[in-house]
């Protein structure tokens, strides 16, 4: 199946020699919903910069839908939309005209643009304002504002630039809610995030940046599935016997009171009864750390 | 393209009437003061020059001298102010050609100085007696001239970098070179070596023809000064769109 996106050999190198990308590869299907992971200063912004023209890239390709961008340039620029990290609207225009504007360097004539604008900024709640300079609005409304300029030429895909900075958890969730919806309605969502939980709840493919170079790049299940190990720290009320029982998982001694376990098909009320019939009383259980994060920092300092 | 130009045209219109007191009021004002001022009561001291009175002679210099100053504040400002809030991105992302974009700004910055030269031509007329020689001379060196400035503040603007590098030019190469260009005299008056020096200065072509327009005497060919101007906005068109298509400053 053709893909959304393609990019081979991509490398970016800065005026001031900074190695923002290093010859990555990448491809989102159509249809799917793709999270590029990475931390801050991974490259990301600027590979979207790239994908949207607003960069140049030093080297390699980037294939939208199999249209060469620098081939069909246009044609590649009606494909997409996007939603960038910073504020990139004339604070002093009017929030209505923001979105007839941008539909108009689109070719959209306006009655049709103000019809499109109308569904847009009531689905974002943004119509009582839409006469408002849009230096007046919350920084909330400003992101949803400038979602809806992503939206108003009705791109395939739409393109997130952390989409979540600086919004609030309620406002968080009806964004998530609307996205969503889009993607249900066929349009390839990829966003950009440094925050784990909004690719997990959000999208089925990721990719993960780090220093300019793709770390791995897989479905979000088989990455969970790598992480669905519980590993947990159990504290006991007596000091430790010297040898340690052998039982279906994995313990490690970690001082003489507590021990790490490494729980896969085995659940935790199993394990403390095994490890009671050993003679290991347990009075205290918590988490050894947050799986996902745990995941991400490997991979991330793997490649460093 | 049309559609697309159209809006750029629009944007940039509601831009400087949104803000009028700052972009349109003040010129009328003091330009017709300044007119009133020095060529009414100061002229009648000066007595004729190209053999006209002095207050009817400096009119059309200082039309054109309004025009010049607005249509190139109104792209400097507009297309820098664009690249400081980031609002370029929206053009460059969006299937408008380059053409357009710079299209789009030399209209508004000819609407910009149409709109004040007009203003400080109504102005006056309720204190002067106008007449106008050959009206289409007039809208062609007026056309020519907000074109040209238009087309270099939209250069200015790529190059800037702070507000300063946006006042910088206005301040000490345009205002001299409207000065000197004979804004206030007929460079007949001046001696053979500043006459020749006037003759490399564009801004004297632009007066002069359209001096020629309001009151039918030049002191050189209009042919020429019509020449003059279209090269040079040729030279800067050329210059402003290889700029833009580079994305100098504005496309890392
Ligand atoms: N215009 C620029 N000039 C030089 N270096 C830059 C520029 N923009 C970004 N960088 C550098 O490139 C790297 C990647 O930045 P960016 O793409 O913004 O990362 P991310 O979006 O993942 O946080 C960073 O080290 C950043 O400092
Ligand atoms: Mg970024």
């Amino acid at each position: 199946m053709l893909q959304a996106l393609s990019i081979s050999n991509l490398t970016k190198t800065y005026a001031n020699n900074m190695k923002a990308l290093s010859s990555v590869n990448l491809s989102v299907e159509q249809g799917d919903f793709f999270a590029l992971l990475g931390s801050n200063g991974a490259g990301k912004t600027t590979m979207i910069g790239i994908i949207c023209s607003l960069l140049n890239q030093t080297s390699g390709e980037v294939l939208v839908l199999g249209k060469d961008q620098t081939k069909h340039l246009n044609e590649v620029k009606r494909m997409i939309g996007l939603m960038p990290q910073e504020f990139n609207f004339n604070p002093f225009e009017p929030v209505e005209e923001i979105l007839v504007n941008q539909a108009g360097y689109y070719g959209i004539d306006r009655s049709s643009a103000k019809a499109q604008a109308e569904i847009l900024l009531k689905r974002m709640e943004l119509w009582d304002k839409r006469l408002d300079m849009a230096k007046s609005l919350s920084g909330g409304m400003k992101r949803r504002l400038m979602l809806a300029r992503a939206l108003i030429h009705q791109p395939k895909i739409l393109i997130l630039d952390e989409p979540s900075a600086g919004v609030d958890v309620e406002i968080r969730r009806s964004m998530w809610k609307f996205l969503r919806e889009l993607n249900d309605q066929g349009m390839t969502i990829i966003l950009t995030t440094h925050y784990l939980e909004e690719a997990e709840s959000l999208c089925r493919n990721i990719a993960i940046l780090d220093k300019g170079k793709i770390v791995e790049q897989t479905s979000m299940k088989k990455l969970l599935a790598r992480v669905s190990q519980q590993v947990l720290i159990l504290e006991s009320t007596e000091q430790l016997p010297d040898i340690l029982p052998a039982l279906d998982f994995k313990i490690e001694r970690l001082d003489a009171y507590s021990i790490q376990v490494s729980l896969n098909d085995v659940n935790i009320s199993q394990a403390l009864i095994a490890l009671s019939e050993n003679k290991i009383e347990i009075e205290h259980v918590r988490s050894a750390q947050n799986r996902l994060e745990t995941l991400f920092l490997r991979l991330t300092s793997k490649a460093g | 393209m049309w559609i697309a130009y159209k809006t750029i045209v629009v944007k940039e219109i509601l831009r400087f009437t949104r803000i009028w007191v700052q972009t349109i009021f003040p010129p009328i004002i003091t330009t017709s003061l300044y007119l009133l001022i020095f060529g009414g009561l100061m002229g009648e001291r000066i007595g004729d020059m190209q053999g006209v009175d002095y207050l009817h002679f400096i009119i059309p210099g200082i039309i054109l001298m309004t025009v010049i100053q607005n249509s190139y504040a109104n792209t400097v400002s507009s297309f820098f102010l664009a690249k400081f809030n980031n609002s370029i991105e929206e053009l460059l992302i969006s299937p408008v050609s380059y053409w357009v974009i710079l299209l789009g700004y030399i209209s508004g910055g000819i609407v910009r100085g149409f709109v004040v030269g007009l203003g400080v031509f109504i102005a006056v007329s309720f204190f002067v007696e106008l007449q106008i020689y050959n009206i289409w001379i007039v809208l062609m060196t007026f056309l020519l001239t907000a074109i040209l400035f238009s087309l270099a503040g939209f250069i200015n603007a790529v190059f800037a970098k702070s507000f300063d590098d946006i006042s910088i030019v206005p301040t000490f190469i345009l205002m001299p070179m409207t000065y000197l260009g004979g804004m206030f005299y007929s460079v007949e008056i001046l001696p053979e070596f500043w006459q020749t020096l006037s003759k490399f200065n564009p801004i004297y072509y632009m007066v002069d023809s359209f001096r020629m327009g309001f009151l039918g005497s030049s002191t050189t060919d209009l042919l020429v000064s019509m020449l003059v101007l279209t090269t040079m906005i040729m030279v800067l068109a050329i210059v402003a769109f290889y700029l833009l298509k580079k994305g100098v400053n504005i496309k890392t």
